[in-house]
């Protein structure tokens, strides 16, 4: 059951109620088992929602999702729940107990596992984000880096075959963006990373997605992506400021 | 002029490791209000019974290590009933006794005396018991006690984001004084209110991806039992005896 | 210190002991009625969101019960919030909203009492909830189908509310007084001083509730009845005069009020007498055994009194019950849609 599993989005779309253009408009993508994929894009490309799409949070219009064998439906949400794992922009959102530990304990116990199965999904998931000393901390105290390693650990305790990390740096110093990366190379799940965070998803990334206008306009190497200034302008991407190899003057 | 009170949670309960903090919450909430109880149907001419409650009270506080500063600042949100109580015997009705080069009405001494008495002891309790359990525990003491795990769930959640919509507040409130704007009377209030309302659409937005991070996790409407260790019998009795050395006094006040 | 400045919630948040011992019982039992009540229908509205929605709304109104705003220069006021909670959230995820903010301001932080929680509960939460709602929904039916109107019907009915408020515990304290302060001026100071009250009330809540209007429509249940494109029209009334204008209102029906309050009150027994009150006002029977000894021995006319608190008490109870009746038909419906 563990490990990682294949992504499969065929043709989906999806508009918002009341909104003229859809925000997934036909969206094809294969993602492999164990690869990790940033998916990039402009403010307002439908990046958080095709990640909300992933685990059924929001329901495609047309087309279909498939996690390794399962298509996602009625019947699969629960199934599928538990293997994809979404780690929300706002690690305040996630973290919703008055404890790290009861935070993490709270998937499997959905699971309807024992006590002690959930402690030890508890302990294993804090221990794979270095985060066994967070265990009785309450989130309000902790640090952007600490939460963000809590946040994880509340879905890796489902035992997910595959993350979505919505954001994984926003909020995070320096050193908290290098951790995170160190982080999430060592995980086995299949990984789709959305972010605007070319350099992260550069460190992380063995592929790149550019969602533009609904769908997927480009699909390359990370590192051939940023070697290409027109078309990182294109969809409205840029490395941050100051790392540029230009000059503003 | 527009500061706003942040007394919020976060400074509500005193690390310690008194015997007081140690009882299991359940057993505190029971006592606690046990006690309140009889406080509350102590009539009120029984002068003796209501110092035995003080005592017990008085007790209480020195166990588990509280300043008596702390629990007089916190007692600060009687105060209105406080002035309410002290014009009693002033405005009060009936046959009036001469206190100084003052006729005050006798029922109305003993109904301020009963208010403050009351007021004071019931509030006090409450302080000690929240001063000496944190927030967590006292969840599980409530669902302990059997109320209804919606309830607990809707505090739970309260208290986890209370802290953030108060920084929030204390942040608009900031951006706004930093532009100027210090209201002074009741139609230049707007922007407050404004204030008020984005927040209310950022609360409410928060709780819908609070819900889908649940969601996510498997949630289905019912919030897991993460069981812990229940009350041990020595706690029941240890949280249940100033209840009942103030129903004994009480009782015995009947039978003077 | 309480999150409250002693300006506000006179008699509010009520300690431990303040009415009597079955008032608090019988407040108790009614609000728990309500409550359980409540608990279904918001379960039907909200499905497996109503934890976490329910829980951030009510810090919500507890952080907004917390912000001062300006009355006049140097004071200050405070939001009570039962029935803006009612107007955005619908009456019955409003009135657990709050009656759940004022047990945990018992609870845990000491602000009012624990056996006091049935009579505040009843008039914090659930009076200002139903009752506002009530009222939102008659003044609606008075006032143009958008956002104007939907925003001077909260302002009006958020006023009002605080005004029920304070008659419910008057009514309250008929029942079960402690303190030798007759009926008639419990019932003047705390309606007096609450129709001004309600003005701070009614302009922040209308406020509000136009402010989140302006950004999600769909965040108002009392005003899921109109398209996004009527709301788009909002008032521009300037809040200068609207406060001046219902400032003027209300100091006007406080001076009524309080007039009834007053030690001598001529004119109105001279009402009384015309209308035939005062024959009953000889009778003291009415007084025995149902209400406080307190609230009816000092009574300059008690048949008055009584008949005040009989017209506030049906006035209550039907604006009360008309929004626990509109509540209901409301989850009804959006069950059944």
């Amino acid at each position: 059951m563990n490990g990682a599993a294949q992504i499969t989005v065929e043709g989906v779309s999806f508009a918002y109620p009341g909104a003229a253009q859809p925000v997934l408009d036909d969206l094809d993508v294969t993602i492999e088992s164990g690869e990790r994929v940033a998916v990039l894009g402009p403010n307002g490309s439908g990046k958080t929602t095709f990640a909300l799409h992933l685990n059924g949070l929001l329901n495609p219009h047309t087309g279909s999702i498939g996690i390794g064998d399962l298509t996602l439906g009625p019947d699969t949400l629960a199934e599928v729940r538990r293997q994809v794992g979404v780690v929300f922009q706002n690690a305040d959102d996630q973290l919703f107990m008055h404890s790290v530990y009861d935070d993490v304990a709270f998937g499997p116990a959905n699971l309807g596992l024992t006590a002690d199965a959930i402690d030890q999904r508890v302990s294993d998931a804090l221990a794979a984000v270095n985060g066994t000393d967070l265990a009785d901390k309450t989130p309000h105290h902790l640090s952007g880096g600490e939460k963000r390693r809590a946040a994880i650990a509340t879905v890796l305790s489902m035992n997910p075959r595959v993350l979505v990390l919505d954001e994984p740096t926003s909020g995070l110093d320096p050193v908290g963006r290098h951790e995170l990366a160190d982080l999430l190379v060592t995980l086995p799940q299949t990984q789709v990373i959305v972010t605007h965070d070319l350099p992260f998803a550069l460190a992380t990334c063995t592929r790149a997605v550019v969602l533009d206008g609904g769908t997927i306009q480009v699909d390359m190497d990370p590192d051939a992506l940023l070697d290409d200034p027109e078309l990182l302008a294109r969809h409205r991407l840029a490395l941050p400021f100051g790392y540029g190899r230009t000059r503003s003057s | 002029m527009i500061d706003l009170q942040t007394s919020t949670h976060r400074h509500l309960h005193v690390h310690g490791t008194s015997p007081i903090h140690g009882l299991a919450p359940e057993a505190k909430l029971a006592g606690l209000v046990a006690f309140v109880l009889i406080v509350a149907l102590t009539p009120r001419e029984w002068v003796a019974a209501f110092a035995i409650e003080l005592a017990l009270v008085v007790a209480a506080i020195t166990t588990a290590h509280l300043r008596p500063t702390l629990v007089l600042r916190r007692l600060g949100a009687i105060i209105p009933f406080v002035a309410f109580a002290l014009a009693l015997p002033v405005v009060g009705d009936g046959s009036t006794t001469d206190v100084g080069p003052f006729a005050l009405s006798v029922d109305g001494l003993w109904a301020m005396w009963n208010i403050l008495a009351k007021a004071t002891l019931g509030a006090s309790a409450s302080i000690i018991v929240t001063a000496t359990t944190p927030i967590p525990q006292l969840l599980t003491g409530l669902s302990r006690l059997r109320v209804p795990p919606t309830i607990v769930g809707i505090i739970g959640f309260m208290f986890r984001y209370l802290d953030l919509i108060v920084d929030e507040l204390t942040r608009m409130r900031r951006a706004m004084r930093s532009r100027g704007y210090d209201p002074q009377w009741l139609w230049q209030a707007r922007p407050i209110a404004a204030s008020a309302g984005t927040l209310f659409v950022r609360t409410y937005e928060r709780g819908e991806r609070v819900h889908d991070a649940m969601a996510a996790r498997g949630y289905a409407g019912t919030m897991p039992d993460l069981g812990t260790e229940s009350a041990e019998p020595s706690d029941w009795v240890v949280a249940l005896t100033p209840a009942c050395i103030a129903v004994a006094a009480v009782t015995a006040g009947g039978l003077w | 210190m309480g999150p409250y400045g002693a300006d506000v919630i006179v008699a509010l948040h009520a300690p431990d002991g303040f009415l009597a011992p079955w008032v608090a019982l019988a407040t108790g039992v009614i609000v728990v009625l309500i409550l359980g009540l409540a608990l279904r229908a918001s379960a039907e509205e909200l499905g497996d969101r109503r934890i976490p929605l329910a829980g951030v709304s009510a810090a919500f109104i507890f952080a907004a019960q917390m912000l001062n705003f300006p009355v006049a220069s140097g004071t200050t006021g405070h939001l009570l919030g039962g029935a803006l909670a009612a107007i955005l959230l619908g009456p019955w995820v409003g009135s657990l909203v709050v009656a759940i903010v004022v047990v945990v301001q018992a609870l845990v932080f000491a602000d009012g009492g624990l056996t006091a929680l049935g009579y505040n509960t009843l008039n914090m939460a659930i009076v200002p909830a139903f009752g506002g709602w009530a009222l939102f929904r008659g003044f609606r039916r008075l006032l143009p189908a958008n956002g104007s109107g939907v925003v001077g019907a909260s302002a009006l009915a958020a006023g009002a509310s605080v005004v029920l408020a304070a008659m419910m515990f008057s009514i309250e304290w008929l029942f079960g007084a402690t303190a030798p302060v007759a009926f008639d001026r419990v019932f003047g100071a705390m309606v007096g001083v609450h129709v001004l009250i309600g003005v701070g009330e009614g302009l922040i809540t209308g406020a509000v509730v136009g402010a989140v209007l302006a950004a999600r429509t769909d965040l108002v249940i009392g005003a899921a009845d109109l398209a996004p494109a009527d709301l788009a029209e909002r008032p521009r009334v300037g809040a200068r005069t609207f406060a001046l204008a219902s400032l003027l209102v209300a100091l006007f029906l406080a001076t009524v009020v309080s007039q009834f309050a007053a030690s001598s009150p001529d004119g109105l027994e001279r009402v009384a007498q015309d209308h035939g009150f005062a024959d009953t006002a000889e009778e003291h029977s009415l007084a025995d055994g149902l209400f406080a000894d307190y609230a009816t021995r000092g009574l300059d006319n008690e048949g008055l009194s009584l008949a005040v608190a009989g017209v506030a008490g049906v006035a209550l109870t039907l604006i009360v019950g008309w929004g626990l009746a509109s509540a209901h038909r409301r989850v009804r419906i959006s069950t059944t849609s």
